[in-house]
């Protein structure tokens, strides 16, 4: 398994490359070749994440603040605080019960399960609200049995929180596959034989091994759980002060020509992503370092 | 064939179990749910929404769109990878930190940002204008939004086999007198291909499905500037749940074909490399 956001030991192997002839380019190459991948970051990456700053300023510090301490503004925050205490928490509990089954046992149909792990980041996030809509909607499969016993799904909470279990399900699990993969089992059979139980061999042998790639998942899940628009939006209904999270809310804002009040939210969830990136290349160098120290990364 | 083998570490059972239950609750059941209900509508009803001129356009606009943008990270991103692998420079640390910023920073945040850069009045907007270039609100702008989400999918699938490259290879190709372009040709690109394609294919997949980030800067004039996960929202908000799932069974057939696709090329990537293993 390679994924896009797999933790990884990294080592910055620049200085070698660059010290011998043989596997270094002329400084002109060097130095197009680094301005342009430069040029084309400052363009699509470092100019959209300033403009939301400027913009979310541009009228002033009261103004931004102002629409921060809307209630409607607190209500979509409390929502997407909610969304991901759920999630998260519901994501970690399978991830850690998935990669525990797929990495310490063999068992057939193995890979056909990890693929269907995958799933979720396979599929549109409309498409990830559309099945939900499908099932618990008014004209869904359960919709009159819920509307009969006044259970709200659609268009409510519990909705929203499906929508983002559904997008955020892999990350846990396709961060600890390959982490526990390489592990082995000789650590936790060790443990077994001196007579420790399962949970004892869980929270004293595996856990410090796989305690980075565990935040690692979170820390995503986590971040896309306060961030997913598509899904959210189709089973949300838009109720404002009941039903929006944060990323609604910048729409609704931005729809209705609230400029400065859209990107004010949005540079919260800004801040958001720069903290998660933050603590993500943390966590990267203590696993470098971790392993550094053990010695036991296959590569 | 190992189906009665001794497990000495306990947990298996209750672990698959519990895997098995809640992926079948969340993911498997609510999916089959659009086959089912794809199937109430007769096979020329089907055929008659998902071909309808709207819905065609749609397809023409998010396909075509995903693959230049997934050309263009190809590109760039195998360009960013070997930067950041290979040379030294000011701020290269910060540049690797925020090359993941399109999968943490929300699509719909991206896309208000993006409109806010290529509106004729926006920062790069104002100079592209009187150039006769419309970015934002026009399909050029579904390009740049689906450009910025598949970038890191590119860079940090061809970055570690960048990083595990042995420089045996490169020495040995310069002393039997190749020049760098001819051992970049020769030796480095055809290890880096499966590796290339896969982050051609994932950013392809992302931006086929991708929703939140295009709606604000594509503009949505039908026939002209709509996507396809924007047709299921149109359908949804007139109540057409048919019409909605019919283009969603399309959409996921296209989404089931290209993770077979993935895991193909991933194989190969393993295959080549000796990764992973």
């Amino acid at each position: 398994m390679s994924h896009a956001t797999t933790l990884r030991w990294r080592a910055d192997k620049a200085a070698r490359f660059e010290s011998r002839a043989a596997t270094c380019e002329a400084p002109a190459i060097k130095w197009v070749l680094v301005t342009a991948s430069l040029a084309f970051f400052t363009l699509f990456l470092l100019m959209p994440l300033a403009a939301v700053f400027v913009e979310a300023f541009a009228k002033g510090w009261r103004t931004c603040i102002a629409a921060l301490s809307d209630p409607d503004a607190l209500s979509a925050v409390r929502l997407t605080l909610i969304a991901a205490a759920i999630s998260v928490p519901l994501n970690l509990v399978f991830g850690v019960a998935a990669a525990w089954s797929i990495a310490k046992f063999e068992f057939r149909g193995k890979h056909v399960l990890i693929t269907l792990i995958d799933l979720p980041f396979s599929v549109s996030p409309v498409i990830a609200g559309l099945i939900y809509v499908l099932v618990f909607g008014a004209q869904g499969w359960l919709g009159s049995w819920l509307s009969d016993h006044d259970i709200k799904i659609i268009f409510a909470v519990p909705g929203i929180v499906l929508a983002t279990v559904f997008v955020t399900f892999p990350f846990v699990a396709r961060e600890l596959i390959p982490v526990m993969q390489a592990q082995g089992r000789e650590e936790e059979e060790a443990a077994v034989v001196l007579g420790a139980n399962g949970w004892q061999t869980f929270r004293h042998v595996t856990l410090p091994n796989i305690k980075w790639g565990l935040l690692y998942g979170v820390i995503l899940t986590n971040a896309r759980a306060m961030g997913e628009f598509g899904a959210v939006s189709v089973v949300s209904g838009h109720i404002r002060g009941l039903t929006n999270t944060l990323p609604l809310h910048v729409e609704i804002l931005y729809s209705e020509y609230q400029f400065s009040a859209a990107f004010a939210a949005a540079s919260l969830l800004a801040a958001l992503a720069l903290v998660t990136l933050c603590i993500k290349t943390w966590v990267e160098h203590r696993a470098a370092r971790a392993w550094d120290n053990t010695g036991t990364i296959t590569s | 064939m190992a189906a009665t083998r001794f497990h000495a570490l306990p947990g298996f059972r209750i672990t698959l179990g519990y895997t098995l239950a809640y992926l079948s609750l969340i993911v498997l059941l609510p999916i089959t749910a659009v086959f089912l209900k794809t199937t109430s509508l007769s096979l020329a009803e089907f055929v008659e929404v998902v071909s309808a001129p709207r819905v065609v356009a749609s397809y023409k606009l998010s396909f075509g769109m995903s693959l230049a943008a997934a050309a263009i990270n190809a590109v760039f991103g195998l360009m960013l990878a070997w930067v950041l692998v290979r040379y030294s420079f000011f701020g290269k640390r910060l540049v690797d930190a925020l090359v993941d910023l399109p999968f943490a920073l929300p699509t719909a945040v991206a896309g208000i940002a993006l409109t806010a850069l290529y509106a004729g009045n926006g920062w790069l907007g104002q100079y592209l204008a009187p150039l006769g270039i419309q970015i934002a609100f026009k399909p050029p702008g579904v390009l740049v939004a689906l450009v910025f989400i598949g970038l890191p999918f590119v860079v940090r699938t061809v970055q570690p086999v960048l990083e595990d490259l042995d420089t045996e290879l490169e020495e040995a190709a310069t002393s039997l007198g190749a020049d760098r372009w001819q051992t970049f040709r020769h030796v480095i690109l055809p290890v880096m291909l499966p590796a290339l394609l896969t982050g051609f294919a994932l950013a392809f997949a992302r931006a086929v499905g991708e929703y939140g980030s295009v709606i604000f800067i594509a503009g949505n004039i039908p026939m002209v500037s709509e996507i396809t996960p924007l047709m299921i929202i149109t359908k949804l908000e007139q109540y057409d749940y048919a019409g909605a799932t019919a283009i969603a069974t399309v959409m996921l057939f296209i989404s089931f074909a290209l993770l077979l696709v993935i895991n193909g090329l991933q194989a190969w990537t393993f295959k080549c490399t000796g990764r992973d293993r």
